[in-house]
């Protein structure tokens, strides 16, 4: 971690942000380096997806800057932040429900390169077999843990340098909240994927990261390594006790 | 029965030109949830941008007929798709994000706008053009009574399913038809898959505006009058075809076309002629009564 230690992959310095008048989101400073899993966790309500979303553009930052790479984000539309390279798997999974698995894919390559669709179909289909098993059902009428299977591959088809992952676990059964677990530490390893995972099962997710924000009523209250977190008596007590996922 | 098989081709025809102009109701529904109520406008400068061309064309002596319509087909998809961009950009983009009503109030006025636009620019006296294509075929003929289909007649069906098939093929097969359906289905995560939602909605009225060009070219081939206000009654009959067929669905636009086209030949043929638009907006009426997801429809997909 030299270079990247000197310039994070992602930096947001001093951002708000506001639904109409509603501010969601005050003096947000976090970065997040080359090849890390960073998590970041908090009370529903505290501004975790709003977040996300204004890295991508929408809600827009205010009042501060993101830099991604280097470059200055903060002013870009959505679609042209996604293509410099971060993905998005968002809160809900948003499946395209009336396009097919592949489609779903297809959609996910829109940034990519033509020639590498192929190789990358095959990497998530190896990921997650039934996926391939399913190519060509409906993205609605798949079950929860496999559209969130499929979110996760549409987003790794754009070949993503930063890979967004808004609670990915939500509303699953444990088995599949463990696969979907063992995959994100699996591309952070093999493809050196860096992440940014927001999550509501915090004890599991700090376990996971090299570092940690905490987030409540739209700012950032706390940060450290996922092990000084899970020691910290405060966290215990707000977001592990009787949670163990 | 003769009387019966030429209202039945009369009716296909007119039901081609209504699909045509539905599909671009149904696909802006689709991708932004409005009516396009400019959409039949878009229609009637489609007509006279083609009425234009024929003219020009006249003068200049272009002999082959064939030719001729071919050169005015391209020149008026382009031009009237030029139209249909500039109507969205203008009078939509800026409204998108208002409360709801607010793009259709400005549709509402774009029409007004388009017609008086024409109406200052053309005049407001019915136009007529010599007809180019002549005859036809004898299909059958009994007790006096000829059952034709003309060769305008054999174009328009043929251009049409040539037109749709293709279209759908697009809509179905092709990157950009991918990019339009998910920008229907979730525009925020089409978005944040790297999809440009502006332009997708700019290339989704670009295409609606060039099929309802081809739709201008043929009508006034084949009935050879137009004015400045026919947008009103065709436009209004193509979106009561494309509710019928579901608004959002493309073989609905289609079919309702097609459908609203025989009802009102066979209405004017059995019944009153003066009454064939009132049957039509009857249909409009009781499908949004009893069956407002139309035949093709699918239930409403929750917009976020
Ligand atoms: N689309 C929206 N419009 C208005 N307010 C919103 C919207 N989305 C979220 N909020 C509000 O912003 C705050 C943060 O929400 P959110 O980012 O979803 O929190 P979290 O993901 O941490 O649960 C909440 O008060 C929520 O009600
Ligand atoms: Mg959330």
């Amino acid at each position: 971690m030299s270079a990247g230690a000197a310039e994070p992959l992602l930096a947001v310095r001093g951002i708000a942000a506001y639904y109409g008048a509603i501010q969601a989101l005050s003096g947000i400073d976090l970065e997040v380096r080359e090849g890390e899993i960073v998590t970041l966790i908090g009370a529903n309500g505290a501004g975790k997806s709003t977040l996300l979303m204004t890295i991508c553009g929408n809600p827009r930052g205010r009042g501060g800057r993101i830099v991604f790479d280097g470059r200055d984000i903060t002013a870009l539309p959505t679609h042209a932040i996604a293509r410099l390279g971060i993905a998005h798997v968002p809160e809900g999974r948003r499946i395209f429900p009336h396009m097919t698995v592949m489609e779903n894919l297809q959609i996910g390559a829109v940034c990519a390169a033509e020639q590498d669709f192929e190789g990358d179909l095959d990497y998530v289909f190896a990921l997650f077999p039934i996926l391939d098993e399913r190519r060509h059902q409906r993205g609605g009428t798949l079950s929860g843990g496999e559209q969130q299977m499929l979110a996760i591959g549409r987003a790794l088809m754009s070949r993503p340098r930063l890979l967004l992952l808004d609670e990915p676990s939500l509303g699953l059964a444990p088995l599949v909240v463990r696969h979907i677990f063992e995959v994100i530490a699996e591309i952070n390893a093999e493809r050196d994927m860096t992440v940014f995972l927001v999550e509501q099962n915090a004890y599991r997710a700090l376990g996971l990261a090299d570092r940690a924000y905490v987030m409540a009523n739209g700012e950032i209250r706390m940060e450290g390594t996922g092990e000084e977190l899970l020691a910290d008596a405060d966290i215990r007590a707000a977001y592990l006790e009787g949670g163990h996922g | 029965m003769e009387y019966f098989l030429q209202q039945l081709i009369n009716g296909l025809t007119l039901g081609a030109v209504y699909g045509l102009i539905a599909i671009g109701y149904t696909m802006v529904y689709g991708i932004i949830g409005m009516i396009n109520f400019a959409h039949g406008e878009i229609y009637m400068i489609g007509s006279f941008i083609a009425l234009i061309c024929f003219t020009i064309l006249g003068l200049t002596g272009v002999a082959s007929v064939p030719l001729a319509i071919l050169v005015v087909l391209v020149v008026t998809v382009l031009f009237t798709a030029a139209y249909g961009w500039a109507v969205e950009r203008l009078a939509y983009r800026p409204l998108r994000g208002s409360f709801r009503l607010a793009p259709l109030i400005s549709a509402i006025g774009m029409a007004i706008f388009l017609q008086n636009y024409v109406q200052l620019l053309q005049g407001a006296r019915v136009k007529a053009m010599a007809p180019m294509v002549t005859g036809g075929f004898v299909v059958t003929e009994k007790a006096g009574f000829q059952v034709t289909l003309s060769y305008m007649q054999i174009t328009i069906m043929a251009l049409t399913v040539v037109l749709m098939a293709g279209f759908s093929l697009v809509i179905s097969r092709t990157a950009l038809g991918r990019a339009q359906r998910a920008c229907e289905q979730d525009q925020k995560m089409a978005a944040l898959s790297g999809i440009d939602v502006d332009r997708t909605v700019s290339l989704t009225f670009l295409l609606g505006a060039g099929l309802a060009a081809v739709a201008g070219v043929m009508t006034t081939l084949h009935y050879g009058v137009i004015d400045f206000y026919i947008g009103f009654l065709v436009g209004l009959k193509a979106f009561t075809a494309a509710v019928l067929g579901g608004i959002g669905s493309l073989p609905g636009a289609m079919l309702g076309g097609i459908l609203i086209g025989l009802v009102e030949a066979f209405w004017a043929a059995y019944f009153a002629a003066e009454y064939k638009d009132v049957a039509a907006f009857s249909i409009l009426v009781l499908v949004l009564i009893f069956r407002p997801t139309g035949l093709m429809g699918r239930p409403e997909v929750e917009k976020v």
